[in-house]
């Protein structure tokens, strides 16, 4: 393996600020010439040394390293740099200090349409795009069936594209680019847009890329497509490489390190004792609690799909009581409970009598929540009375993963559900469709009788 | 999968050379851009590239009959109306040009922050599928000299010549402006108007010979003056002031060469800017 990609300590700075107009009319500039005209001689002979102060850093001595066949995956907040060092990589602007070297024919996923024109047909627009990503004329004849095959987009070959859907329109670009054949193919966040089954296609596609040989760079907010697709990671912060390592270990720091230290809530130690969100009414019993990732380690805010989390309740019991229950509570942002963890449902449950000081320990296996932003409430029963409980006491976050198997993430509904589907032959009687299939498990009650039949 | 091919990518400063072997590499892409150009120009209009007729013939009828017969104004030999559409022709390729490529840029925009190709053959491109047009106007001068049995003269030949310099007037205005209307938007609203003024310190609806001799010199400052002057020499055979043409095609080609160079100095952060 070669490196095919190096990047050395390249930096690119941003002037902030009104001193240095980007913008503007000829008027301003001419004005400003002429009021300044001191200032003006003095900023283009001196360069950057005037107004250091509103100099801003969009990537500070970023140094990377790609082996030729690897998919490295860019992860980063919004802001991070990311898209300014693959706009510094496919050359649209240029680095203010530092140097690449690529060893290979580049290409870019570009965003949705760019290169296209409305007017044009899907034929033409293949040819300019196809051009504009630096392919020859004889390339794209060649690719030509293959591209529209791809897309899928055969009947509406001669239509303009203004006329195309926004996901024919997706495909459309992606086909060029994907069956481009550069040694280095950029994906930026195109992954974004498009329905599920493309998605997929996208991805089957950018491994097969990778597989052929080629390399990869992949920018995007679909974490379980980077821990699908990619075999390194690296990490962006503020310009800044943070992590470089595996693609799951960068998902990971990512999480832990980079997105957790943003959040506005205490995610490990909740002190419950003045909790804002205790209605007036209670009796304030629960003291504080505590959230562990399924590790044991202090708990970030967030946690993948069907990950486990670890919580622990304390509480005062303020006379001798048999029969109390805490329970942990999850709420979607509207409020609405999806799921309810309690002790009353713990069989092993053990029943004596105490006072005093207390505390609940649970351990949730599993939270498969449709990713996104809960709430977390907390309660405290004594004897089948609500005693005491406070709303809103945190809040989670459950971050996309690639929880089927499949490269894509649930996103519809409340929470994931186990289930399995295949073709059925339409004509065939499920028995022995079943049976084909070797099914294990029948169902508890209309299939039992056919069950029966398979297990013997 | 080993490649020869090594990119290095690092800060340029300062002014850089023209990257002919990069130009070469991307060249089809020029030839993309000016199908393209093409293509869209008269899709979804009526008369298609009979524009290209009728824009100058239009203007013709006008000046025909405000400057020959109003203000007596007439040409060196050659029927005025022949006179002045030979004058139209490069003139109208030149007005086109310098309007559409200086918003040529801007208007690609979201190719030129997403991709990398060399940004000159954005402006570059539009201005030679207008080409296209000046061909057509070109054989309408034909029918017309036909029509009113003109013959061709023997210096055709030199046609070429001029059809360059009237391409390298408009390129290197228009890579110029181009780059400019890329930082100040200005650019836009001040070329229709300053095309125009242009119009009147060019000999295209008057002869020469109606301009002072002592400032005939200034005229070879003016790159479409020469130009006009050629294309007028190329097919009717008028008199040439080769000092004055000489002059005027001198200034073009460094027109030209100064607009390359430009571009290539502030394409650095069109990416940025634009």
């Amino acid at each position: 393996m070669s490196t095919i990609i190096e990047i050395r300590n390249i930096s690119k700075q941003y002037r902030l600020g009104e001193s240095a107009p980007m913008y503007g009319s000829l008027r301003e500039a001419l004005l400003e010439a002429l009021r300044k005209p001191w200032k003006a001689l003095r900023r283009s002979s001196n360069g950057r040394a005037v107004q250091a102060a509103n100099d801003f850093w969009a990537l500070k001595d970023v140094n990377i390293e790609v082996q030729q066949g690897e998919t490295l995956a860019i992860i980063g907040q919004n802001g991070a740099g990311k898209s300014t060092l693959l706009k510094i990589i496919s050359r649209v602007v240029d680095p203010t200090e530092g140097l690449i070297r690529l060893r290979g024919r580049m290409a870019s996923l570009l965003e949705v349409g760019t290169g296209f024109h409305r007017v044009l047909t899907g034929r033409e627009n293949i040819y300019l795009l196809g051009a504009v990503l630096g392919m020859r004329k004889a390339e794209i004849d060649a690719k030509f069936d293959e591209i529209v095959a791809f897309a899928g987009i055969g009947q509406f070959l001669d239509t303009p594209v203004k006329r195309y859907s926004s996901g024919m329109y997706v495909r459309l670009a992606f086909a060029v680019a994907a069956n481009l054949d550069p040694e280095i193919l950029i994906v930026d966040e195109v992954l974004a847009v498009g329905d599920v089954a493309f998605q997929k296609k996208c991805l089957g596609k950018m491994s097969e890329v990778s597989q052929g040989g080629r390399t990869v760079l992949f920018v995007s907010h679909n974490l379980a497509a980077v821990e699908a697709l990619c075999r390194r990671g690296v990490v962006l912060d503020r310009g800044r490489v943070v992590f470089s390592g595996t693609a799951t270990d960068a998902v990971r720091y990512y999480l832990h390190n980079v997105v957790a230290s943003d959040s506005d809530f205490e995610t490990h130690a909740i002190d419950l004792g003045r909790a804002p969100g205790r209605p007036a009414k209670c009796h304030p019993l629960l003291n504080r609690l505590e959230l562990f990732a399924e590790d044991g380690s202090p708990f970030l805010g967030d946690v993948q799909v069907g990950r486990g989390l670890k919580a622990r309740i304390y509480f005062e019991l303020d006379q001798p009581c048999v029969n109390f229950d805490a329970w942990l509570g999850f709420e979607t942002l509207l409020g609405q409970r999806v799921c309810t963890a309690h002790t009353a449902y713990e069989p092993d449950r053990a029943h004596e009598e105490r006072s005093g000081s207390q505390s609940f320990v649970c351990d949730i296996g599993s939270l498969p929540l449709v990713p996104g932003e809960y709430k977390l409430s907390v309660g405290l029963d004594i004897a089948g009375h609500e005693i005491d409980w406070v709303e809103n006491a945190t809040q989670i976050t459950i971050t996309g993963s690639d929880y089927y198997g499949t490269g894509v993430v649930p996103t519809r509904g409340a929470f994931l559900l186990d289930n399995r589907w295949r073709l059925s032959d339409p004509s065939q009687e499920l028995v022995s469709d079943q049976a084909a299939l070797g099914l294990e498990q029948p169902g508890p009650s209309m299939f039992h009788a056919a069950g029966q039949v398979t297990r013997s | 999968m080993t490649s020869s091919f090594e990119l290095v990518i690092r800060p340029r400063k300062g002014w850089q050379a023209i990257d002919l072997r990069e130009i070469w590499f991307h060249r089809e892409l020029l030839g993309f851009l000016v199908w393209r150009d093409v293509k869209i120009r008269y899709k979804q209009t009526l008369l298609g590239s009979l524009w290209a007729i009728l824009q100058p013939l239009m203007a013709m009828v006008v000046f025909v009959g405000l400057f020959n017969r109003v203000a007596k104004i007439s040409s060196d030999g050659p029927p005025y109306a022949l006179f002045v559409f030979a004058g139209l022709v490069p003139w109208t390729f030149f007005s086109n040009a310098l309007t559409l490529s200086a918003n040529s840029l801007v208007g690609n925009e979201q190719m030129i922050r997403k991709t990398y190709f060399p940004r000159l053959f954005v402006p570059l491109g539009t201005i030679l599928a207008l080409g296209l047009d000046l061909v057509v106007s070109l054989v309408f001068m034909g029918v017309l000299m036909a029509y009113y049995r003109w013959p061709l003269s023997g210096a055709f030949v030199w046609l070429p010549v001029f059809l360059l310099g009237s391409f390298l007037a408009a390129g290197g205005l228009g890579l110029i402006l181009a780059a400019v209307n890329v930082y100040y938007r200005d650019v836009k609203y001040v070329v229709p108007f300053w095309v125009q003024m242009a119009f009147f310190l060019t000999p295209v609806i008057y002869p020469l010979r109606y301009v002072p001799a002592r400032l005939r010199a200034f005229l070879g400052l003016n790159p479409m003056a020469g130009v006009i002057e050629g294309f007028r020499h190329a097919l009717l055979g008028s008199p040439a002031n080769w000092e004055m043409i000489g002059a005027s095609l001198g200034v073009s080609l460094a027109l030209f060469v100064a607009g390359l160079f430009f571009l290539r100095r502030m394409e650095r952060d069109f990416a940025d800017v634009v």
